[in-house]
């Protein structure tokens, strides 16, 4: 059984309330979105739930085990610190999509503002188009997979996340530099972009990147 | 043979006020190392505080309450505004956020026993919630910061309140930094970083950054623990008056100012010397914004915690008095769990520092087992005696405070106002916006009412 929110005659509250309910499970749909923001926030179950519209800031933020759909475009912050679970954009995704995330996969069937995936700690997100400047930054564990070009600064001050981009970099970030695509990068780079539904790409047409780690320790030619 | 310092005023030997010899030892010590200072501790340096506030004690026009029989209440509520379950302080001297990482877990757990026994607050820091500190803290204030290592929804539930941290007394619009030696196997773990590296934190938020997108921030935290917990948010002291307003417009519950005399763990030097003012200008800004909203000491108001340098009950009274609800401590509340401990004073000098002198809180090192992951430096802590010392001092803080607030006739510490107080200097007059003592003068005072 499908319960049904509209935005419209409920409020945002009793939505996520209703969705943080001890005894939740199913299929749940949220329509008359209106770009609301913090829509799904904080999901701590195995649920289905489809968001039928555009949405502002941190939809589906902190997402634990759910599997959040959003058909339409997300605002900033999209599944930011998600900790499990899926969270699907099918439009577009603004700033800081998947900031911080620390587990679960995030995917933007568009593109992705600026910032996608900064601070990182674990999540892996796949994005369909492209991603905007600063995207990484300070990138700590998971893996970020774009099948388009990346902005300005990729990957700056970046630590131990793994980037796979299919298109060109406009500049990397400090301390980020292009690895080599070894047999087990091929492999798990196949693996997400099946997770994410884009099998059909060839993973050696995808570039790898990373941390040089000459920032790992303060010394007299890297202070900043 | 070294000169004393008579043998050197004999010979004429004049020291340079402006290259002093903690001048001279620093620019050597730049030239030889090409790197700047990072230490802990906060400001060092003489900074107008509230040591220049007096009491007007009752006399003939104010009468006194009894000093052992009259009731003078020491109790705060925190975040009633919003919040399901606003917090109850029964004394309003906290324990302010300093990260799992920057000190020891024992260190954490006696910060915890310290104000679970004195029924107060304690808060996380920097690297994350720790099962130790989350059980023997009754009330726990979880900090939400920049870097958000260690964040999670589910210690965001388990928390009593939530601190949104724009920045720190310390180094305002600067990211913590946390240095290999102390990025241990467990903290690295927590923070998601490989183990014995340089950590540098962030200085902005990650996925915010105005004022218009933390209100959908707080929004957010709200949404996801349903409206239960008071919502706060810190800065650094600088633009006070603007930062409070903003932060009250954001949908704050409760402000936390954090002066420049506030601790770190690891911060340049030049930073926690030059950026950002003392706490005793920040007060009062703080207060005219809240006034102007209307929030100021009302119910569902917005409650104001101040910190950076508060040491004794006369610095709680004083900033209860300019109208705060509540103070935090840091730094002192490390030196009564044993920091610059006299009684290892070899050891302090073996690291080429002295008791009392003792900074270097980014080391690792620490003789005191306070700020170091090395467990056996921690050994030399013991949470349950830690946190006897700091309820004892805690206690002592409040019951300084009541004694000034019965002296001038209150039944409630929170009931001290400006108007108890004089300044002894011009400086300290126009910041606290008091009178110079013996006068009615109170620099710089706009027509009005505030000085902005």
């Amino acid at each position: 059984m499908t319960t049904t929110y509209d935005l419209g005659t409920t409020s945002l509250r009793e939505t996520n309330q209703a969705l943080h309910a001890a005894d939740v499970e199913g299929e749940h749909e949220i329509t008359n979105l209106a770009g609301s923001h913090n829509v799904a926030v904080g999901l701590a179950a195995p649920i289905k739930v489809t968001i039928h519209g555009h949405v502002g800031y941190f939809a589906a933020g902190m997402n634990q085990q759910a599997e959040v759909t959003i058909r339409g475009n997300a605002g900033q912050g999209v599944a930011e610190n998600m900790m499990s679970g899926t969270v699907r954009v099918t439009g577009n995704a603004s700033q800081s999509a998947g900031a911080t995330g620390r587990g679960g996969l995030l995917v933007i069937d568009g593109d992705a503002g600026a910032r996608c995936g900064i601070s990182m700690k674990g999540i892996d997100i796949v994005v369909g188009g492209s991603i905007g400047h600063m995207s990484a930054f300070m990138a700590q564990r998971g893996r970020l997979v774009v099948r388009g070009d990346a902005g300005d600064a990729l990957g700056d001050s970046i630590y131990e996340a793994r980037i796979y981009l299919r298109g060109t970099p406009k500049s990397l970030g400090a301390d980020c530099v292009e690895k080599q695509m070894r047999e087990e990068h091929l492999t798990e780079l196949a693996g997400l972009l099946k997770a994410a539904g884009y099998e059909g790409d060839d993973p050696t047409t995808y570039k790898r990147f990373g941390s040089a780690r000459t920032l790992y320790h303060f010394t007299h030619d890297n202070e900043y | 043979m070294t000169h004393t310092a008579d043998d050197r005023a004999r010979m004429g030997l004049r020291e340079s006020a402006t290259f002093d010899r903690v001048t001279i030892a620093a620019i050597q010590r730049a030239a030889q190392t090409g790197i700047y200072d990072i230490r802990g501790w906060g400001a060092k340096r003489a900074l107008p505080h509230f040591d220049d506030l007096l009491f007007l004690g009752a006399s003939m026009s104010r009468y006194p309450l009894e000093g052992y029989r009259e009731r003078c209440g020491t109790d705060v509520v925190l975040g009633a505004r919003n919040a399901k379950y606003p917090i109850t302080l029964d004394i309003p001297v906290t324990i302010a956020g300093m990260s799992f990482g920057a000190l020891g877990a024992r260190a954490k757990e006696a910060l915890g026993r310290a104000a679970s026994i004195t029924g107060t607050s304690t808060t996380t820091g920097d690297g994350g919630m720790t099962p130790e500190e989350r059980g023997h803290s009754k009330t726990l204030v979880y900090q939400y910061l920049p870097n958000r290592y260690g964040m999670n929804p589910d210690d965001l539930r388990r928390a009593d309140a939530i601190e949104v941290v724009l920045g720190q007394g310390a180094k305002p619009g600067g990211g913590g930094m946390l240095l290999g030696q102390k990025v241990s196997e467990r903290v690295a773990g927590m923070r998601d970083l490989p183990a014995g590296i340089d950590q540098r934190s962030a200085s902005r938020h990650p996925d915010w950054t105005g004022p218009d997108d933390l209100t959908i921030k707080i929004n957010e935290i709200r949404e996801i623990t349903d409206w239960e917990k008071p919502i706060y948010v810190k800065v650094g002291a600088s633009r006070t008056y603007y930062d409070v307003k903003l932060a009250v417009h954001a949908g704050a519950d409760v402000v936390v100012v954090d002066g420049m005399q506030g601790g770190t763990a690891a911060t340049q030097d030049v930073f926690i010397e030059h950026v950002g003012i003392p706490i005793l200008a920040a007060v009062p800004q703080a207060v005219q914004a809240l006034q102007e909203l209307g929030v100021h000491k009302k119910t569902d108001g917005v409650q104001l915690i101040v910190s950076g340098g508060i040491r004794t009950g006369a610095d709680v009274a004083k900033a209860l008095a300019l109208g705060a609800d509540a103070v935090a401590i840091g730094t002192a509340a490390l030196i009564a769990l044993g920091d610059n401990d006299p009684k290892y004073a070899a050891d302090y000098e073996a690291l080429g520092s002295a008791a009392g002198f003792y900074d270097q809180f980014q080391a690792g090192q620490d003789p005191a087992g306070i700020t170091t992951q090395d467990p056996d430096l921690q050994q030399r802590l013991d949470p349950e005696e830690g946190g006897r010392r700091v309820a004892n001092y805690l206690r002592v803080l409040t019951m300084e405070a009541q004694t000034i607030a019965r002296a001038c006739g209150k039944a409630h510490v929170t009931h001290l106002e400006p108007e108890d107080m004089v300044a002894l200097t011009i400086e300290a007059a126009a910041m606290a916006r008091v009178p110079l003592a013996g006068t009615s003068w109170v620099p710089g005072l706009a027509s009005t009412g505030g000085a902005l």
